[in-house]
């Protein structure tokens, strides 16, 4: 089986594009199946199961959903093996711009839209920075400019990644991105597999569930930020 | 492959909706206009599409795109492919919060252009020259009117986008000068490709690819008859142009088959 971790800002096109790539695949024979993570709730499990596309959904509450990430992408290989999947493609979004889901080893796809302006792709981190494939969407909105210079904005921000433009309403672009996607080697097994980038180093009152506001109630790893002073003021 | 040493585009025929195979090859050169007609759901933009991916059998119509005459390195499809297309369609529209000096700026930037100030002062130019109503560099992007932005646009992929072939769905914006945006991509020698419904532009092109049932029906070359009918379709246009401008300037229009009311000006 394949594994491919799809992750990016919300509403830049994840389902869409994975409709289409997945529908392309299914088109060679492929099977496939979807696993979305989410915080609070979501719809994408439906409009998967519309298309006929097998999914589980994974909803983190309460927890750092890319912590609730690794801690259960293992469970979801067993289940697309148990599914006899011979793709596994899993949909999250990042939330924080901080965290990334991207695993060594396992290709990385970043959705990212035009419309998100042209300074977002040094904004995103990890999520971007780490990832083989950066999909660019909603180009059919923009002129051809803006989508040059976002496509080398983001090639600033990550040299090493395939850019590739698709217009999630109608697929225009799958086909390059299935180029991709055909070259992907099989994964042997997740003993040893890793984070590319560390999650946050957290661990404070407030994510042990403090809720009151105050130095007094903070313990642990919290930072202080700095604001402009006038001349000869005390820090 | 170096984008700027595209000459020639050449599409090997695949299969319409029907399986039915698609007997035609077509290759169009650095200047050529060629003008894509045919009813609604025939399979226009999907022809654009199997361009823009360089198809390589690999999509749905089995179409192969050739480059210079030959079929393009797996490797180099991929890697080029985005940049070989420019497309620019009617909805498309500028997002940018930027004047559009400042925004040309940046294009040219991307572009490691040598000469940046030069290039965005030609394409101000050129784009008030196709524009009915003049603007600035100051203005910005997003407040220029349709025709503006279209203008702005086409001189822009002329002038400064790297892609050797030009797509367009539809321009038929009243704003633009569409002969004159036309001849700047033939200076230009990109290579377009225009799908349209309208009679102008379709007449404009040096061929019309006719689609039906996804897949090309005919190749139309205009004979002598249909040249002299395009001047004549031309003229009439600009009398529509003639009309719209008498509308527009607060005037009343006395026109109609009876010659009396023949006096627009
Ligand atoms: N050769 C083909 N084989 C299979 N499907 C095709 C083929 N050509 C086109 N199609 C499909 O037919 C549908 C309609 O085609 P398309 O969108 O290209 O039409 P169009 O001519 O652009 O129509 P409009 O004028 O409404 O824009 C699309 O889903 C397209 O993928
Ligand atoms: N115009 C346009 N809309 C798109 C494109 N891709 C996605 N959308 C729309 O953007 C919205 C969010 O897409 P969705 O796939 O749900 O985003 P996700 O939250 O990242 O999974 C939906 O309404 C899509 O139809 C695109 O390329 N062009
Ligand atoms: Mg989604
Ligand atoms: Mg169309």
């Amino acid at each position: 089986m394949r594994l491919i971790t799809v992750a990016g800002p919300p509403s830049s096109g994840k389902t869409a594009v994975i409709l289409h790539l997945v529908q392309a695949a299914q088109a060679e024979g492929v099977r496939a199946g979807v696993a979305k993570f989410d915080c609070i709730s979501s719809d994408d499990g439906e409009i998967y199961r519309r298309a006929q596309i097998p999914v589980c959904t994974g909803l983190s509450g309460g927890l750092c959903p890319d912590h609730f990430f690794v801690a259960n992408i293992e469970d979801c290989v067993a289940w697309g093996k148990r599914e006899g999947f011979d793709l596994l493609v899993t949909e999250s979004a990042g939330l924080c711009c901080r965290c990334s889901p991207h695993l060594r080893g396992i290709t990385a796809v970043c959705v990212i839209d035009v419309l998100s302006g042209i300074n977002t792709p040094k904004k995103i981190g990890p999520m971007l920075r780490l990832a083989d494939i950066v999909v660019v969407t909603k180009g059919d909105i923009v002129s051809q400019a803006e989508r040059e210079v976002f496509a080398f904005r983001v090639s600033r921000a990550n040299p090493r990644a395939g850019i590739v433009m698709v217009n999630g309403l109608t697929g225009q672009g799958i086909t390059n991105l299935m180029r991709y996607f055909r070259e992907i080697p099989d994964m042997k097994s997740f003993e040893g597999s890793e984070l590319r980038f560390a999650m946050p180093a957290a661990l404070c009152s407030y994510c042990l569930g403090e809720t009151r506001v105050g130095t007094t109630y903070q313990i642990g790893n919290v930072r202080h930020m700095e604001f402009p002073r006038k001349e000869g003021e005390e820090p | 492959m170096e984008l700027a040493n595209v000459r020639s585009l050449t599409i090997t025929g695949g299969r319409n909706k029907y399986g039915r195979a698609e007997d035609q090859t077509l290759t169009c050169r650095a200047g050529d206009i060629t003008c894509i007609v045919g009813p609604t759901g025939s399979g226009k933009s999907r022809f654009l599409a199997d361009i823009e991916s360089l198809a390589q059998g690999d999509t749905v119509t089995g179409r192969r795109v050739l480059i210079n005459g030959s079929p393009v390195d797996p490797s180099v499809v991929r890697a080029t492919g985005q940049k070989l297309v420019a497309q620019l369609s009617q909805q498309m529209n500028f997002i940018v919060d930027l004047s559009a000096e400042e925004f040309l700026m940046l294009h040219a930037e991307s572009r490691i252009s040598p000469d940046p100030d030069g290039i965005v002062r030609a394409i101000l130019a050129a784009a008030n020259d196709l524009s009915g109503e003049k603007f600035t560099g100051n203005v910005s992007v997003t407040q220029l009117s349709g025709g503006q932005s279209r203008a702005l646009m086409i001189a822009d992929t002329a002038l400064l986008s790297p892609s050797p072939i030009v797509l367009i769905d539809e321009i038929e914006n009243a704003g633009v000068d569409r002969r004159r945006a036309l001849e700047l991509l033939v200076q230009k020698e990109k290579i377009t490709f225009i799908a349209t419904h309208d009679p102008v532009l379709a007449l404009m092109g040096s061929r019309r690819l006719w689609f039906r049932d996804g897949g090309i029906a005919g190749i139309i070359v205009p004979d002598e008859n249909e040249r002299e009918s395009a001047a004549y379709v031309r003229e009439i246009d600009e009398q529509w142009a003639r009309w719209r401008e008498t509308i527009r300037t607060g005037g009343l229009l006395h026109a109609g088959p009876d010659p009396d009311l023949h006096h627009t000006d």
